[in-house]
């Protein structure tokens, strides 16, 4: 039975009509991994037995009439959500020992909904990347060409989903972390509204950006996802206490007389002219379903990038200040004093990028700088923000391409911070406004899948679902699988 | 802006990263072109824009000064590098 080519929907249908028990589901997938994940390096732990003991529970559940749509369902989360008594290692040799004595918050949902934890994703080291290549665990590969990187920061959550190794997974989107590895690897991503999904136990990396998101085949199994992760958390205090609809519930709406908004400054210099073509063809589509499409601009997008450059590493100089080798994580042998214990567990400890990203962050944050970095930042925010508001009086969705190029090789741009950071020019403004955004599979340029990007209003992720949906029910390249993962 | 080794060093001690003495020409030249990347921003007019603090203008719940968490030491400890009869363990500070 080719259980894996069955998205979220049709595997809970078949749970619950007892075509198959949750405990076959999840060895099945566990089964895939096993045989699959050598070469892709998706996964950072597999938790067999945690989720067969969640499966044989799930199935009592089932048996007894109570079963929810994600009950007996095997997800896998990204590695930055805690999970008590299972390692979560934030891909850093950091926490490659840490053991979190917690649930996050997510995770605490997805156990509640009765799902399977197949295990942890891979990911950029403290999701500071786009390549999935700072991981201390090693990079990821795309399951469409492994010599390509599978995007970042969830390049593990995205790899593990395009070849079927598990129905769908977590992600968090910091700067396009969640949008461009599902553009990179031909699937489906949604960004929730900044505050939608709470950050408790999710480890942070820049707090007023950071929103967890689901990865998955199809609009409709995100909507599914969306509906356990979302609502209110008294336990994180940007947690917005708003209701939680049912993000299923619109997803049949037609889409006659949607305005869509094409800001020129997604389409200009920078963008490969293959993957323009194919988002203007997805656009076309759109405009065949009755939508009408609007010229607009947001002038300041330009300057997302440098002010994200700023605030995400300011943020994180301070979130990472806690990891000290005292009372968590890494700790350096033999430290002479205090402070060689704190400068030798943070060096060894941390890669790189993260100790690049600390290091600008700290510059920024310094005596004398704040206002010329940091405020003149946050500013820039206001502005970038601002261009949203305007837009959204005029349009319902803005649509874009996600990323301006196709998967990339792994070892390209690793050398290149820069070139490495210009991967996310249309992700990163709408985390600095804090917007919901999502990518969805338009087509293929040199056999490398492409993702349109929709960027919705602030709580319009049921009309972002629909909208994408939509698109789905019309078009089948979501459907599309790598070929050596059948 | 351009960060020679001496800012390197001064700020790899601000954040108390330990550096390797062999790698701190790569951080300048890399930290120098992030910042060059930032400065971008100048161009932009911000004198009469104030800083966004929060995408939905929250402000900062407040909850109930009451006790909701119970002590969990033990457990919490049961991961720490170093303790000894509850405590945390650091090199001598003080002679």
């Amino acid at each position: 039975m080719s259980l894996h080519t069955k998205n979220l929907a049709e595997l809970s249908d078949k749970l619950k009509n007892k075509n198959i028990s949750s405990v076959e589901l999840t060895q099945y997938f566990l089964d895939r991994i096993e045989k699959f994940d050598g070469d892709l390096n998706s996964f950072v732990t597999v938790a067999k037995d945690h989720a067969l003991t969640q499966a044989r529970k799930a199935d009592e559940v089932i048996a007894s009439g109570k079963a929810g749509p994600l009950t007996g369902i095997p997800i896998a989360q990204k590695d930055i959500f805690c999970t008590q008594g299972i390692k979560t290692s934030c891909g850093s040799k950091m926490l490659d020992n840490f053991i979190s004595p917690y649930d996050a918050t997510v995770v605490e949902k997805f156990n509640d909904a009765g799902a399977v934890m197949l295990g942890k994703l891979n990911m950029d080291e403290f999701a500071m990347g786009s390549s999935n290549e700072t991981s201390f665990y090693g990079p990821v590969s795309n399951p469409w060409n492994t010599k390509c990187v599978p995007g970042g920061s969830s390049g593990g959550s995205a790899a593990s989903v395009a070849a079927r190794l598990t129905p769908a997974s977590t992600g968090t989107d910091t700067g396009g972390s969640i949008r461009q590895p599902a553009s990179l690897c031909g699937i489906t991503g949604l960004k929730p509204t900044y505050g939608r999904v709470s950050r408790y136990g999710m480890i942070a990396f820049a707090s007023s950006l950071d929103q967890a998101g689901p990865i998955a085949q199809t609009a409709q199994d995100a909507g599914l996802m969306l509906n356990a992760m979302a609502g209110f958390d008294p336990k994180d205090s940007t947690s917005v206490d708003k209701e939680v609809p049912d993000y299923t519930a619109d997803l049949g709406e037609n889409l006659k007389g949607l305005k869509i908004g094409l800001p020129k400054e997604y389409f200009g210099e920078g963008l490969d002219s293959v993957v323009g073509d194919i988002i203007n063809s997805a656009v076309e589509q759109y405009k065949q379903l009755g939508a009408e499409v609007i010229d607009i601009e947001l002038p300041n997008s330009g300057l997302s990038v440098p002010a994200y450059y700023v605030v995400a590493p300011a943020e994180c100089s301070s979130n990472l200040s806690r990891f000290d080798g005292v009372r968590f994580g890494y700790r350096c042998e033999n430290p002479k004093d205090l402070e060689d214990l704190y400068k030798r567990s943070r060096g060894e400890g941390f890669g790189p990028e993260v100790k690049r990203r600390i290091m600008i962050g700290a510059y920024a944050l310094s005596a004398g700088y704040y206002d010329a970095y940091y405020l003149k930042a946050q500013k820039v925010r206001h502005l970038i923000s601002d261009d949203f508001k305007q837009a959204f009086k005029k349009v319902d969705v803005i649509m874009g391409p996600t990323s301006p190029n196709v998967a990339f090789n792994i070892g390209e741009r690793s050398d290149d911070p820069i070139a490495m950071y210009l991967s996310d020019i249309y992700t990163i403004a709408t985390n600095l406004a804090g917007l919901p955004g999502m990518s969805v599979p338009a087509g293929f340029a040199n056999d490398m899948p492409v993702g349109l990007q929709i960027i919705g209003n602030y709580f319009a992720e049921s009309r972002l679902l629909n909208v994408a949906h939509q698109y789905q029910l019309n078009t089948d390249w979501h459907k599309q699988m790598p070929e050596n993962y059948r | 802006m351009s960060l020679d080794s001496d800012d390197v060093k001064k700020i790899a001690n601000l954040a108390r990263l330990q550096i390797d003495e062999a790698d701190i020409p790569d951080y300048a030249k890399n930290l120098s072109n992030i910042l060059d990347l930032v400065e971008q921003m100048d161009a932009a007019d911000t004198d009469k824009v104030s800083p966004m603090a929060h995408p939905l203008d929250a402000v900062q719940r407040l909850r109930p000064d009451a006790v909701t968490e119970e002590n969990q030491r033990e457990h919490f400890q049961e991961h720490a590098p170093k303790v000894e009869d509850g405590l945390y363990l650091v090199p001598q500070v003080i002679e």
